[in-house]
């Protein structure tokens, strides 16, 4: 199991932690509604060091990122960010993906946690021309500032004025005295900020200058736990529970990041897909009764016939009501169709959502 | 971490306060911080009989639901009502908020129970993983 650069700050703040991906991660400080709620409301700062990031280089980066994922990075210009999914031969999601492009020929992909190794080996299997790869996860931490006030919060930090970077882009820039940091106008909340990723040696003094900078904004640490809570709300997926190798981007409504004006690995088998129709498609369940709905729950349709089942699901700390991601058969997978969870044997009723089920507060 | 003296105490994290016949029962500071955030109680086993060490409800928090096991033999005369509309009492104040008050049936499930010194042991020989 692996400490992150920032183990002794979660040690000092007494949080809860928990084995996630091969890390002890902190779940929770001062508790999840409190952690969500602040983040909505204020500015948070998490610690996700776990994840991996990865550096293409060379004249033939290009096209191996364009064969292992779904979205055109061709269309990327240095400074961009794009969201995308490695899939397979079949069309299954390896994982899910950030690629920026740093360089000409400079690309770093940021990948899950859970999958870097799985990620890395693809890449390697993959790369028929000798692109350079370079795996820097275990050199690199990445803290994300959420929230209405982290560009005010950050701004302390730099003389870059941070409000010229637009979302899912980033700047290479001197932040907290440390240069050429990575800050990045992404998260994966819906309330906004940045992300940044900083060499480990820099990452406590990094932390505590933002927690310095952001307690006129009442900032405070968020673990995983509202980190998953504030995703559900804009019904992002996570790896490993609504996406997995057998579900394809076009059944997870990750259809808009996969371009088939290009060739990539699993593209005929998503084609074939995009031509008969999934059957099966990822939607927001939002509970009309009282009950959470959790992972591996089934639903059922209005007649109590089985037509799916839920990969994630909670409380919704902004709206107090339950809600979830799930698979259902397409025929029931339009927002406002009426359908039920089974709860531990009750069934409760609910109904396919539109999603996010919260207004994202990105201007 | 806090352990009433006159409280008892299961290994699924109840207490159980026990008045003459009748009994108040609740789940300890421990299961509320390993819980998170309480948002539903629920207990269908209104003027039910149920045996020791059997379901009488349960507990949903943000990230995940617990059931809830009787301390002794009883029957369910009272569910707290406080708890329908405010949970989360559950965290602020443990041993404070009952789930339900039970007509005790059998006076020897006493013995089985732990003290709060015997309960205390248990939590701190067997750290949850999350801590």
């Amino acid at each position: 199991m692996k400490n992150t650069a920032l183990a002794a700050i979660h040690q000092s703040l007494n949080a809860k932690m928990a084995p996630f991906a091969g890390y002890h991660m902190p779940i929770q400080y001062s508790g999840i509604n409190e952690e969500h709620e602040n983040v909505r409301n204020q500015v948070g700062i998490f610690d996700v060091s776990h994840m991996g990031e990865f550096f293409v280089k060379g004249p033939d980066a290009l096209d191996l990122i364009q064969r292992v994922t779904t979205n055109d990075a061709s269309t990327l210009y240095i400074g961009q960010v794009q969201y995308s999914c490695m899939t397979n031969e079949q069309g299954g999601i390896i994982d899910d993906l950030l690629v920026y492009r740093l360089d000409l020929e400079v690309y770093m992909l940021v990948v899950n946690a859970s999958n870097i190794e799985k990620d890395w080996n693809w890449l390697v299997d993959n790369n028929y021309k000798n692109a350079e790869l370079v795996d820097r996860s275990d050199e690199l931490s990445l803290i994300s500032v959420q929230g209405p006030y982290a560009v005010d919060t950050l701004q302390r930090l730099t003389s870059y004025q941070l409000n010229l970077i637009p979302y899912y882009h980033f700047r290479e820039l001197m932040l907290n005295g440390i240069p050429g940091m990575i800050v990045s106008n992404t998260g994966y909340t819906g309330a906004g900020g940045f992300e940044l990723y900083v060499p480990n040696h820099s990452a406590v003094a990094l932390w505590e200058a933002i927690m310095t900078a952001g307690s006129s904004y009442h900032i405070r640490p968020v673990g995983l736990g509202a980190r998953d809570t504030l995703r559900l709300e804009m019904g992002y997926c996570l790896y490993g529970n609504d996406i997995d190798d057998h579900a394809t981007p076009l059944e997870a409504g990750l259809g808009w990041i996969t371009k088939f004006n290009k060739v990539f690995n699993g593209k005929e088998v998503l084609q074939e897909q995009k031509m008969a129709g999934a059957k099966l498609k990822l939607v927001g369940i939002r509970m009309k009764e009282r009950g959470i709905p959790r992972h591996g729950y089934r639903i059922l349709n209005t007649d109590g016939e089985p037509i799916g089942a839920i990969t994630s699901g909670t409380q919704s700390p902004t709206l107090k009501t339950g809600i979830a991601l799930g698979y259902v058969a397409i025929d029931a997978a339009a927002p406002g169709t009426n359908v039920l969870v089974d709860i531990r044997g009750l069934l409760m009723g609910a109904c396919v959502s539109k999603m996010p089920f919260v207004q994202s507060q990105i201007k | 971490m806090k352990y009433p003296e006159h409280l008892f105490y299961t290994r699924d994290h109840e207490w159980i306060s026990f008045e003459n016949e009748h009994a108040l029962i609740g789940i300890t500071d421990f299961a509320q911080k390993e819980l998170g955030d309480i948002v539903y109680v629920d207990i269908p086993s209104l003027d039910k009989i149920i045996v020791k060490e059997a379901i009488f409800g349960t507990v949903e928090a943000v990230k995940t639901v617990s059931d809830l096991f009787m301390p002794v033999n009883g029957k369910v005369i009272a569910i707290n009502p406080l708890l329908e509309t405010n949970p989360e009492l559950v965290n602020q104040d443990p041993y404070g908020s009952w789930m339900i008050k039970v007509l005790v049936t059998s006076a020897s499930d006493r013995e089985s129970l732990l003290n709060a010194e015997q309960y205390q042991a248990l939590i701190v020989s067997n750290p949850s993983s999350h801590e």
